[in-house]
C-alpha cells in the first residue's frame, strides 16, 4: 500500500521557541556531568520543566532544586509539593542562611534576595553541580538581556559580564573552569507574553496568585515580604495576554529588590544571583 | 531588555499577521547607530506619548541641541518607570514586520559580542557616515555578516546633511561598499541616503534627497524575510544524544534540514550504516504520525540496534552528506592567541566534536584594512582560509549546499575561539552505505554496575618502554578485582601477539595498533568492564584517536618515569638491542615519544611505590565517577 506523504506541518512562533529550548536542554544534558534545574515555582520555571519533560520524553533526568528562602507564599509551597509528585521530579529543597549572614551594605530587599544567592552557593558546594538550568529571560530585566545561553560563572558563582565568551550558531561554551559552574538559560529568548501563550496552549498548571483577585494580581512571584501585586482585572490567561498588549508597567515592578537603587540588581547578579 | 512601547509583544504570538524579523545595526562607531534607532522608534510610532516633546523641552531648557540618541539614554534610565529598554534588545513594529533589534557593539574590542548578536539576525543594517565614508570597522562588519551567513543587508549612508545631500558623495560611497560586499557574495537589498537626525530617508523621502528613488529604511525593513527553515533540502538530523530512559532507545536531535517520518530509510553518517525509522517519539503524545520538518527537535527509534552516537548525522539513503577528514574553511578568529599552521584544534560541526590540526593557512587578512598579511597565522579579529585535517571522519556538507551543516566553530581550551564556513571538502572516499545489524547486549549498563560497583572505563597507560606501565596495570587489575570489580588487562605486547600480529612498527601500523586496542577496550568498557591498557602509544594523535573512540570512558595515565631510569631497567632487553642497532623503530632511545599534555593522571614510578601509585589510580577512578564508594550512590548519576 503506498504511503500517503503529507508535508511536515509548518512551525509557528511557539513551536520555534519550544524546539530551540529543547535543543538547549539536550545540549546541556549531553555536555555537562551534573546538572540541576532551578525551580522557583514561578510561571517561567514551570514552563521550563514542561520543556524538559518534552526534551526527555516525559522524564526530567536531573534534580529540580528549590532554593527555599522559607518566605514564599503558602500557595507556592502547595504547588511545589503537588507537582513535584505529579511530574515525577527529583525535588531537592535547599535552605538559605539567616539574614545576618548576608552583606549588610545591601538595601533591605536586595539583602533579603541575596540570601538566595548564599543558599544557592551552599547548595552548589553540597552537590557539586557543574551546570544549573535557570529560567531567566532577556526581556525581564536589563542585565539579563546581556546573558549568554550557556553562561560561565567563576568559582565564587560570580558573573563577569565584560568577559563573556562568544556564542553563535547554537554552539555553546560548555567547559566551566575547575570548581566553577555554568548557568544554562533555555528560555532566554522567550518573552513574558510567550510564556503565557505557551502555558495556555500546553495547559500547564499555574499558581492562582497570577490571576486577579479583588483587582490585583502578581505578575512575578518572589518572597512574600518583597513582592507586591499589581492592579489588574485579568482573571485568566487570555486576559493576562490582553493586558500585556497594552501595559506600560514592567514585569518586575512588584519586585522591590529591582528598584531600591539603580545598580542593586546588577550587583546581585554579578555576585551570582539569577 | 525589551522595550514594551506600546505593546511590543503581540497579544498572542500567533495573533499577529506581521512576521517577526531580527535585525542588527552594525557599522563603525559614531556613524549614527543610536540616532538611527531613536529616529526609527519615533517614525514607527513606538515611543510613548509625550516622551519626545518632553526630551526636546529638557534639551531646550538646558540650552543644548536635541539629539535623537538621548532617547536611548532616557529610556534606559527610565526603564523602571514603565519603559524598559536596553540596547541589547529593542522591539518595534513597522507596517509589515515585528522587528527585534539586537545589539551589536561598534567598538572593535567587542567583536565577539557583535558576532554573538549578529549571528542571531535575519537581516542587518550597515551604517556609514557620509562624511567619513567606509572605515575599517565598516568593512570588518560587512565581512563578518557574510561569514555569519546574514544575507539580507541594507546599507544606509547617514549624515547626508553633513555633505549637503550630495548625490556624488553618496554614489562614491555606494560604489565602494557595494563592491566590497559583492566581493563577498553579499548583494545589498538597498543603499539608502539618510539623515537620521533630520529624518530624511528613514520613513519618508524628502526633496533634499529628491535624486534618490529607492526604498526608505522602514520600507527596507518591511522587505526583510524571517529566516526560513531548510525544509526543501535533503534531510540532516545531527544526533544530540541517545536516550534509554525506558525500554525505548530514542535517538534525539534537531532536524536541521529536510523532513522525516516513520518508515523512512535512513543512513547514519559518517559510518554509512543503514536503518529504518521505526517510530517518531513525542511527549505527551506518542508516537508522532505527522512528518517532522526542519527546525523541529525530535526523537526517533530505529528498526535495529546499530551503534550510533552523538555527532553522527542521519540522512536519507542516496542523499547523505560526505564523510570527510579534510576540510577547507573560511573562518574568523577571535582568540587572543593567533591561529597558526600546525595548531591542534577542536572542531565542532553540528553536534560532532572532532580533534584536528591546521595543515595550511591561506589568505589571512584583516577584514578592516583588507591588507594581506603573512600567511603563517590568523590574528585576533582577522579572517582567513584554512585547511583542517581531522583525526576522524565527520559528516559534513559544503556551505553552499547546506548553510547549517556547512559551518563549524573552533574551540581552544574549552572556549569558542573562531568559526566559519566549509568551502570545500577534500575528495575523500565516500563511505559506502553498509547494511550491517550489530546486536546489543541483553544487559543494561546498570545491571552490571550494580554487580561490579563500578562503571565501565578505559584506563590508558602510556609511557616509555620500561616506565612501569605493565607493573602498574597489573597492580590496578588486582586491586579492582579484590573489591569485586571486573577489570581486564590489555597489554600492548600481548595483543600484538594475537589480534595485532599482522602489524609492525611503522607510524601507520602503530596507529592501527592503537585503533584496535582502543576499539577492544571501548567495547569492554561499554559492557561494564574497566579495561586497563598498557601500551607505549608514543603518538599524541593516536592517543587522541583512542580517546575519541572511548569518549567519556577514557582516562589517560602518563607513566612519566625518566628515560634514563627506563633504560636502566630495560625489563625486556629492548634498550640494549636498540643501542646495538638490532631493533628498528624502537621508542625510547629516539625522541619520538610525545608526552601527553592533558593526561588525567601523571605517575613517576621512580618516586612512587606501586601501592602508592595504585592508590592514586583508584582515587582517580573514584573521583571521576567510575568507582562507586557505596551502593547508595548508584542512583545519583542515572
Amino acid at each position: 500500500m503506498p504511503r500517503v506523504l503529507s508535508a511536515a506541518p509548518t512551525m509557528d512562533h511557539l513551536d520555534q521557541l519550544e524546539a530551540q529550548s529543547i535543543y538547549i536542554l539536550r545540549e546541556a544534558f549531553a555536555r555537562l556531568k551534573k546538572l540541576a534545574l532551578l525551580w522557583s515555582l514561578g510561571k517561567d520555571s514551570n514552563v521550563m520543566i514542561w520543556l524538559a519533560r518534552k526534551a526527555f520524553f516525559g522524564r526530567v533526568p536531573f534534580p529540580a532544586m528549590h532554593v527555599d528562602t522559607a518566605k514564599k507564599f503558602p500557595e507556592m509551597y502547595a504547588f511545589r509539593d503537588t507537582y513535584a509528585q505529579e511530574w515525577g521530579l527529583d525535588l531537592r529543597v535547599e535552605p538559605c542562611p539567616p539574614i545576618d549572614a548576608v552583606d549588610p551594605t545591601l538595601p533591605p530587599a536586595a539583602r533579603s534576595a541575596a540570601r538566595k544567592t548564599e543558599g544557592l552557593k551552599m547548595a552548589l558546594a553540597k552537590h557539586g553541580f557543574d551546570g544549573l538550568i535557570a529560567g531567566i529571560r532577556r526581556d525581564e530585566e536589563a542585565t539579563r538581556a546581556k546573558e549568554r545561553v550557556f553562561s560561565p560563572r567563576g568559582a565564587e558563582g560570580n558573573w563577569d559580564v565584560r568577559d563573556q565568551p562568544p556564542e553563535f550558531w547554537d554552539h555553546f561554551n560548555a567547559s566551566p573552569p575547575q570548581g566553577a559552574h555554568l548557568r544554562i538559560h533555555p528560555i532566554l529568548h522567550w518573552t513574558e507574553a510567550d510564556i503565557w501563550a505557551y502555558t495556555a496552549r500546553e495547559n500547564i498548571p499555574i499558581i492562582p496568585l497570577y490571576l486577579s483577585k479583588n483587582g490585583k494580581r502578581y505578575r512575578s512571584l518572589g518572597d512574600q515580604d518583597i513582592t507586591f501585586p499589581v492592579a489588574s482585572n485579568a482573571s485568566n490567561i487570555a486576559e493576562i495576554l490582553a493586558e500585556l498588549e497594552s501595559t506600560k508597567v514592567p514585569e518586575r515592578a512588584g519586585r522591590a529588590l529591582d528598584h531600591e537603587t539603580e545598580d542593586a540588581f546588577e550587583r546581585l547578579r554579578v555576585a551570582g544571583y539569577l | 531588555m525589551n522595550m514594551r512601547v506600546p505593546a511590543a509583544a503581540p497579544a498572542t504570538p500567533n495573533g499577529t499577521t506581521r512576521p517577526q524579523v531580527s535585525i542588527v545595526i552594525v557599522g563603525h562607531v559614531d556613524h549614527g547607530k543610536s540616532t538611527l534607532v531613536g529616529r526609527l522608534l519615533h517614525e514607527t510610532g513606538s515611543l510613548p506619548d509625550g516622551k519626545l516633546e518632553m526630551l526636546q523641552a529638557v534639551s531646550a531648557r538646558r540650552g543644548m541641541p536635541f539629539e535623537w540618541s538621548f532617547l536611548l539614554d532616557a529610556l534606559q534610565t527610565e526603564r523602571d518607570q514603565g519603559i524598559t529598554i536596553d540596547t541589547t534588545q529593542i522591539r518595534f513594529r513597522t507596517n509589515a514586520r515585528e522587528v527585534v533589534l539586537i545589539d551589536a557593539p561598534g567598538h572593535a574590542e567587542f567583536l565577539r559580542n557583535m558576532i554573538t548578536g549578529a549571528s542571531q539576525a535575519d537581516g542587518a543594517v550597515l551604517i556609514i557616515d557620509a562624511l567619513e565614508g567606509v572605515r575599517d570597522q565598516t568593512r570588518r562588519h560587512g565581512y563578518l555578516l557574510h561569514l555569519l551567513g546574514v544575507k539580507q543587508v541594507a546599507v544606509v549612508v547617514n549624515k547626508m546633511d553633513r555633505v549637503d545631500f550630495s548625490e556624488d558623495r553618496f554614489d562614491a560611497i555606494r560604489t565602494e561598499i557595494s563592491a566590497h560586499l559583492q566581493g563577498l557574495g553579499v548583494k545589498p537589498v538597498a543603499v539608502i541616503p539618510i539623515s537620521a537626525r533630520d529624518g530624511d530617508g528613514v520613513a519618508a523621502l524628502t526633496s533634499r534627497i529628491g535624486w534618490y528613488d529607492g526604498p526608505t529604511v522602514v520600507e527596507a525593513l518591511d522587505g526583510l524575510e524571517p529566516a526560513k527553515p531548510l525544509s526543501s533540502l535533503p534531510l540532516r538530523l545531527p544526533v544530540q544524544a541517545i536516550y534509554k530512559f525506558d525500554d525505548r532507545r530514542i535517538v534525539a536531535g534537531r532536524v536541521e534540514a529536510g523532513e522525516l517520518r516513520s518508515g523512512d530509510e535512513i543512513v547514519i553518517m559518517p559510518a554509512g550504516k543503514i536503518a529504518k525509522i521505526k517510530t517518531v517519539e513525542g511527549w505527551p503524545q506518542t508516537p508522532v504520525t505527522t512528518a517532522q520538518g526542519a527546525g523541529r527537535s525530535v526523537g526517533i527509534t530505529l528498526d535495529r540496534e546499530l551503534f550510533i552516537e552523538r555527532g553522527d548525522v542521519i540522512a536519507h539513503v542516496g542523499r547523505e552528506p560526505q564523510a570527510a577528514r579534510r576540510l577547507h574553511a573560511r573562518i574568523f578568529w577571535l582568540h587572543d592567541q593567533p591561529l597558526a599552521k600546525g595548531d591542534s584544534i577542536l572542531v565542532r560541526l553540528g553536534t560532532r566534536e572532532a580533534r584536528g590540526s591546521v595543515v595550511a593557512i591561506e589568505k589571512a587578512v584583516d577584514p578592516g584594512s583588507l591588507s594581506n598579511e603573512e600567511n603563517a597565522s590568523i590574528a585576533r579579529n582577522h579572517v582567513g582560509e584554512i585547511e583542517i585535517a581531522l583525526t576522524q571522519p565527520v559528516a559534513v556538507d559544503p556551505y553552499t549546499e547546506n548553510a547549517r551543516t556547512g559551518r563549524l566553530v573552533i574551540e581552544v581550551q574549552g572556549r569558542i575561539a573562531g568559526g566559519g564556513l566549509v568551502l570545500s571538502i577534500a575528495a575523500g572516499k565516500r563511505a559506502a552505505p553498509v547494511d550491517i545489524m550489530p546486536v546489543e547486549s541483553a544487559l543494561q549498563p546498570q545491571e552490571r554496575a550494580d554487580r561490579y560497583r563500578h562503571k565501565g572505563a578505559v584506563v590508558w597507560m602510556t609511557g616509555l618502554p620500561g616506565a612501569g606501565k605493565s607493573t602498574l596495570a597489573r597492580a590496578l587489575e588486582r586491586r579492582l578485582f579484590s573489591r569485586g570489580g571486573a577489570p581486564v588487562l590489555l597489554d600492548g605486547d600481548t595483543v600484538r601477539a594475537g589480534l595485532n600480529k599482522d602489524l609492525g612498527f611503522t607510524p601507520e601500523d602503530r596507529a592501527e595498533n592503537i585503533r584496535r586496542l582502543a576499539e577492544v577496550a571501548t567495547h569492554l568498557a561499554r559492557n561494564g568492564h574497566i579495561a586497563i591498557v598498557a601500551a607505549v602509544s608514543p603518538a599524541r594523535e593516536d592517543r587522541a584517536a583512542a580517546r575519541r573512540v572511548a569518549g567519556d570512558l577514557f582516562r589517560e595515565i602518563y607513566v612519566a618515569t625518566a628515560a634514563e631510569i627506563c633504560e636502566s631497567r630495560d625489563p625486556k632487553g629492548h634498550y640494549a638491542k636498540a643501542r646495538a642497532g638490532n631493533l628498528q623503530n624502537f621508542t625510547g632511545i629516539g625522541t619520538d615519544y610525545e608526552p601527553p599534555l592533558d593526561a588525567e593522571l601523571v605517575i613517576d614510578t621512580a618516586t612512587r611505590g606501586i601501592a602508592d601509585a595504585t592508590d592514586e589510580l583508584e582515587s582517580l577512578l573514584s573521583k571521576t565517577g567510575v568507582l562507586f564508594d557505596d551502593i547508595a550512590d548508584l542512583g545519583a548519576n542515572i
